[in-house]
């Protein structure tokens, strides 16, 4: 035979007396399991995931990072005789790096590499299952975080990913330019269905582009959710008709199964709705049936991240959102709720950023001041919509123009309806600053640092934005962020 | 009634100082402008008329005001806009589009309501001319 391939060198390996030795029965340390291997080089077809790591007193980082590795691939506590009717090393996760995390000097970033083989294409529930489904809980670390993921182009084609993307979106609603206004009803519990839509027609008519459901709107008693949905359809068509310009209203279809989810969506689609949204604790299996479901009803889908505070905030532990931003692209959501950095919810500007740049990038490029390890060719797969959600008022335009450009949705829930004079008002406030700072941007103005005065002067024509700028002007959330980049130029050359 | 379709229509209309200062940025950014008209700004009415093809090579954004002047002499009564055309991959589509011409009397839209089965309505939008 000609060509010994790697089958015939692993082949030759089993024959050894080395190979003899570490299939005895008994414990081994992951390190002499094959899961370290220092100068390992990925393959392209390789997916990649830095974990940060914090071994426990007295744990080797490498022999940790080899643990990480091994559990979330192949291995088990012991030795089992049966990996020898495998070609066990292609299956074995390769542990290959170890970072020390700057700053931490407990914690470890660890690189591993997984063979294209290991997943099955087109499943998230598949690639989780893998990556984080046990070597959370592994009791030789004392916490784990998985902080990015590289996957090859050849897995990104196994997804369909966004069944709409923010280019079509923009075509469907006829509007580009500018950043998309919106705002999520409040209060989030307790209005009937017919005072409920009341506030997406007065907000609607004022400017906004959408208005939303909170991730908790379902069905209770105070609103079922045909009644939601029949009130917010006569408030979105006859704000179409009052402005001309196409809107629209997050039906939030989330329900407690599959069957009554799609119940949902198709009484949204009968009823001409343009989009409906699902929670993100629905999990990843529905994410996916419902995202082929919109694909073939011409749906956008909204995603919002309900619960992933739970895991991604602290980041000695958990997964990072930059992860679920990639499993969520991959899985294919329109819009999704990724931060808002001046807001009230947690989020460190540029480590939000980065998300963002998972979202919308052709090629997201390495950049560790962003959180971003590795580079990630995203194969042609359609863009995400990021929405910046949660605290955001009118005063802030020219921080978020400036932060997110110009594909983004902007959220507008207390900064529109808590306006002093109405509904209506508070989305033409959000509607005016924003138009003013898009064009002032365009002449080519500073609107980092002339953005207080652009608003003012825009506030000149347009009483409502006076209003609105003289209620919230001291309104900041000013805390430290738990979740940044722990960063240093050379880990990227290390 | 004020048609709110495009990115500048909650401001006062724009001074052709202030839309040659957009078209030049459209062009900065490596867009291709064009121009369009129409006398049924209805929101489902995707192609309204070309103002001859999209100006590719455009340098000044001068050229693109001329052609509006023109235009506006044959269609001052109509709506008119400018678009900005990206081709770069992964966008290809439209980055800009805002109006510059509105007509004296602008249109307005009857919503048209037909009951159905459990409480389904069907709307309808019809454009009501000025």
């Amino acid at each position: 035979m000609a060509n010994p391939g790697p089958d015939q060198a692993t082949a030759t390996q089993r024959t050894t007396g080395n190979t003899a030795r570490r299939y005895q029965a008994g414990v081994l340390k992951y390190k002499e399991m094959g899961y370290w291997v220092p100068d390992y080089e990925p393959k392209p077809t390789d997916l990649l995931a830095v974990f940060r790591i914090t071994p426990q007193d007295g744990v080797d980082p490498e022999e940790a990072a080899a643990a990480v590795a091994g559990e979330s691939s192949t291995a088990t506590w012991t030795v089992v005789w049966t990996d020898r009717l495998t070609a066990c090393e292609n299956y074995r996760a390769k542990a290959y790096r170890v970072d020390r995390v700057p700053g931490a000097s407990d914690q470890y970033f660890a690189w591993v590499a997984y063979d294209l083989s290991l997943f099955e294409e087109g499943s998230i529930a598949n690639l989780t299952a893998s990556i984080i489904g046990n070597v959370f809980s592994f009791k030789p670390l004392k916490a784990a975080r998985l902080e990015d993921m590289r996957f090859p182009v050849a897995y990104v084609k196994t997804f369909k990913g966004p069944p709409t993307g923010i280019v079509v979106e923009r075509e469907r609603l006829d509007k580009y330019g500018r950043p998309l206004l919106g705002a999520t009803i409040k209060p989030k519990l307790g209005l009937s269905g017919k005072n409920y839509g009341r506030v997406v027609y007065e907000a609607l008519l004022g400017g906004l582009d959408f208005t939303k459901d909170d991730e908790n709107i379902n069905s209770q008693p105070f609103m079922h959710w045909r009644d939601r949905f029949l009130f917010c359809m006569e408030a979105v068509n006859k704000a179409q008709a009052a402005s001309g310009e196409i809107k629209g209203h997050y039906l939030n279809i989330t329900a407690g199964t599959m069957e009554e989810m799609y119940r949902r969506a198709e009484f949204a689609k009968e009823l001409g709705s343009c989009i409906v949204m699902v929670d993100l604790i629905v999990g990843w299996t529905a994410i996916q049936s419902i995202s082929n479901w919109s694909r073939e009803n011409d749906m956008i889908l909204h995603m919002h991240r309900a619960g992933h505070g739970t895991y991604t905030r602290q980041k000695n532990h958990g997964v990072s959102f930059r992860v679920i931003a990639k499993w969520l692209r991959l899985a294919g959501v329109d819009h999704l709720h990724a931060g808002t950095a001046v807001g009230k919810l947690e989020g460190d500007p540029l480590t939000v950023q980065g998300y963002y740049n998972v979202c919308r990038d052709a090629v997201t490029r390495e950049d560790l001041p962003r959180g971003l390890f590795v580079e990630q060719d995203w194969a042609g797969l359609r863009k995400v919509m990021p929405v910046a959600s949660g605290g955001i008022h009118a005063g802030q335009m020219h921080q978020l123009l400036d932060l997110f450009g110009d594909d983004v949705v902007l959220q507008f829930g207390g900064g529109t309806i808590g306006h002093p004079m109405g509904i209506q008002a508070g989305a033409t406030a959000n509607r005016v600053a924003l138009e003013a700072m898009v064009l002032a941007r365009n002449e080519g103005r500073d609107i980092a640092r002339e953005g207080p005065d652009i608003l003012v002067a825009a506030a000149k024509d347009c009483r409502p934005l006076e209003a609105a700028l003289a209620t919230w002007k001291n309104v900041t959330f000013n805390y430290a962020s738990t979740d940044t980049s722990d960063f240093v130029p050379s880990v990227s050359v290390a | 009634m004020r048609i709110t379709q495009g990115t500048f229509s909650f401001l006062p209309d724009l001074t052709d100082e202030q839309v040659a200062k957009q078209v030049g940025y459209a062009l900065s950014q490596g867009w291709a402008v064009s121009l369009e008209h129409t006398d049924d700004p209805h929101p489902r009415n995707v192609y309204w008329e070309m103002w001859g093809l999209p100006m590719f090579d455009l340098k000044d954004a001068a050229g693109l005001m001329t052609e509006l002047r023109e235009c506006r002499k044959v269609f001052g009564d109509r709506y008119i806009k400018v678009n900005a055309f990206d081709s770069t991959l992964g966008f290809e589509t439209m980055r800009m589009s805002f109006i510059v011409n509105r007509p004296a009397k602008e249109p307005s839209f009857t919503l048209r309501r037909a009951d159905g089965p459990g409480r389904n309505v069907r709307y309808e939008l019809e454009t009501r001319r000025g």
